[in-house]
């Protein structure tokens, strides 16, 4: 292996990340306003995605890094998701008493790891992604220091992490006893050669791959951790992993699952069928049991990793399609929540309680609006993208012949109107009422310009692909043509 | 010379204590120890497979699963300490606030 300048080329973005995460980190210790370091991490996360789609797709590093439109597309959402959350951030860690500069320097490392992971056409980058991604997010969950519950989080969410990926280590080191190689298309080629389709020891390596990547993108049954991590953690650092985290996940099982492993397409689909099915009917059922509003959208997030499950399973180019633009929907959406949630963490007023929301419409009535937005949007009802992105899942999981599992994930999508819609009626069809107890109760809205235009933008994002559906459509596509 | 599967055994023996160790231990420094254990396991299986193919590939690896394990350790003992100011326990099981 050798070092040529035309492989800098293509990891241009990321080496351009790492020196904006690393500045914020010495901008740090000399600027007092730490709003700054947020403006200059947007800017910088925005000069990554200009980079991007200059960049030309190729290999670097002998194979070792692939940037092709499967990894931009994914970039896109990760760039996507780091900006929105840092705009939301801005005020809430005033609120939170956690108004470091580490803070926005952590989330794009862990951005920067997503990025290497979705990259990565090699198990070696692909592990060191995930783990510079997964450590960065450890920190970010416990950020509260001063707080049990966020302590308890990063510890409930750090230990299984680990544990997760030591399964997903040994999965690697038995493909690669198995094939003497670490490269994807070489281990596809090698399974391809010595016909070792039934190899008992790939099928074990496939199953630990399973579980691994099912850790990390929360369906069940590795799903323990996430109610736990989403509730405790900031609110906004919730809605960085929740898209996050998923997304990255997702990323590493279309690589290696389409890439090093498609000689045993059948296994794999029949395994995760089992998964999906499972992440939706707990996601949407435990959901109705939840008061607490970080800890519904938490089993919702279980949910709808199963509905992207369902793209997966498709195995084919449209699922691949269809299971990508569902994250980038899910991105707007969960966000756009999730920001309505920090609006109303205000001071003493914690907001995450369900019966927080008793008559928001008759008080704020944008807000409301936007939340109507959201809950739609989650549910899955037209003209909302979360309709869009269900649809195309559920479309190509039955035209790869998987009907009675989409039938089961439409049910459950029906059941989990229940608990979406319940907020909207929270809203919209009760008064506004005093908490008992606490004397003029009246919770004051956290807004700032920043956060204001994140909701803007989630919901202008969410109409319009809802309208027009086909611009996401080929754009997913193309990003898949060379794949 | 030993045999590949013998070092196999040993390191699915490691790996098995390790997971085990997580599940059945409480405190949270003998369950980071479990994990250390299982991420050294894999480290046996690569250094095994390396030797036996005379490939470099895996023997690399082993040095990135140590670095980010050694990160890992300092991360996991840093939340630790900052829950520990608060909780005053390091016994996972009493860390039990978030329910539902």
């Amino acid at each position: 292996m050798q070092f040529l300048p035309a492989d800098m080329n293509i990891i241009m973005p990321e080496i351009i990340m790492a020196l904006i995460a690393i500045i914020i980190l010495l901008a740090d210790l000399v600027i007092k306003r730490k709003k700054s370091l947020a403006f200059l991490g947007v800017i910088g996360a925005g000069v990554v995605a200009y980079t991007i789609m200059m960049d030309s797709p190729g290999a670097a590093f002998s194979g070792m890094f692939i940037s092709d439109g499967y990894s931009k597309f994914f970039k896109l959402i990760f760039l996507v998701n780091v900006i929105l959350v840092t705009m939301i951030s801005v005020k809430y860690i005033i609120i939170e008493k956690i108004n470091l500069g580490e803070y926005y320097s952590l989330m794009l490392f862990s951005t920067l790891g997503m990025m290497v992971m979705a990259s990565a056409g090699d198990l070696i980058t692909l592990y060191v992604g995930l783990e510079l991604m997964a450590l960065s997010t450890y920190v970010l969950t416990g950020f509260i220091r001063h707080n049990t519950k966020s302590n308890e989080a990063a510890i409930k969410y750090f230990l299984l992490g680990a544990f997760s990926s030591a399964f997903l280590l040994y999965g690697i080191s038995m493909i690669y006893g198995l094939t003497g190689t670490l490269e994807l298309k070489d281990i596809a080629d090698y399974i391809n050669k010595n016909g070792l389709e039934n190899n008992k020891v790939l099928m074990l390596s496939m199953i630990l791959f399973v579980v691994g990547f099912g850790f990390k993108i929360a369906a069940a049954p590795f799903h323990m951790w996430a109610p736990d991590a989403y509730e405790g953690a900031p609110t906004s650092i919730t809605a960085f992993m929740s898209v996050g985290t998923k997304a990255a996940g997702f990323a590493a099982i279309g690589r290696v699952f389409m890439i090093a492993l498609p000689a045993i397409k059948l296994e794999w689909s029949t395994i995760l069928i089992p998964l999906a099915i499972l992440s939706i009917a707990v996601g949407n059922i435990a959901a109705i049991a939840q008061t607490n509003i970080k800890r519904m959208l938490a089993y919702s997030a279980i949910a709808h990793a199963g509905y992207a499950l369902l793209g997966v399973i498709a195995a084919d180019n449209e699922g691949i399609v269809s299971m990508m633009s569902y994250l980038m929907i899910y991105t707007f959406m969960n966000i756009g929540a999730f920001a309505v949630i920090i609006m109303l963490r205000g001071e003493g007023a914690k907001g995450e309680d369900i019966n927080d929301y008793e008559g928001l419409a008759k008080k704020h009535p944008v807000l409301a609006a936007f939340m109507l937005i959201f809950m739609f949007s989650l549910t899955g009802i037209p003209p909302t993208a979360g309709f869009i992105g269900k649809f195309y899942v559920f479309m190509s999981a039955i035209n790869a012949g998987y009907v009675w599992p989409v039938v089961v994930a439409v049910i459950f999508s029906a059941i989990s109107a229940y608990f979406y819609l319940r907020i909207v009626m929270y809203m919209y069809m009760k008064e506004p009422i005093n908490n008992v107890g606490v004397q003029n109760f009246e919770p004051l809205l956290s807004t700032s310009p920043a956060i204001g235009i994140v909701l803007i933008v989630a919901a202008a994002a969410l109409l319009g692909i809802g309208i027009f559906p086909s611009f996401l459509l080929e754009l997913a596509r193309a990003a898949i043509s060379g794949f | 010379m030993i045999p590949l599967h013998y070092y196999l055994i040993l390191a699915a023996m490691l790996f098995m204590i390790g997971m085990t160790g997580f599940l059945v231990r409480r405190n949270f420094l003998t369950v980071l120890m479990s994990i250390e254990l299982m991420l050294n396991a894999v480290n046996i299986n690569f250094v095994a497979f390396a030797h036996y193919m005379d490939s470099m590939t895996g023997r690399i690896y082993v040095f990135f699963i140590m670095t980010v394990a050694a990160a890992e350790a300092a991360i996991g003992l840093a939340i630790l300490i900052s829950a520990y100011r608060n909780t005053k326990t390091t016994f996972v099981d009493e860390m039990n606030s978030l329910k539902g």
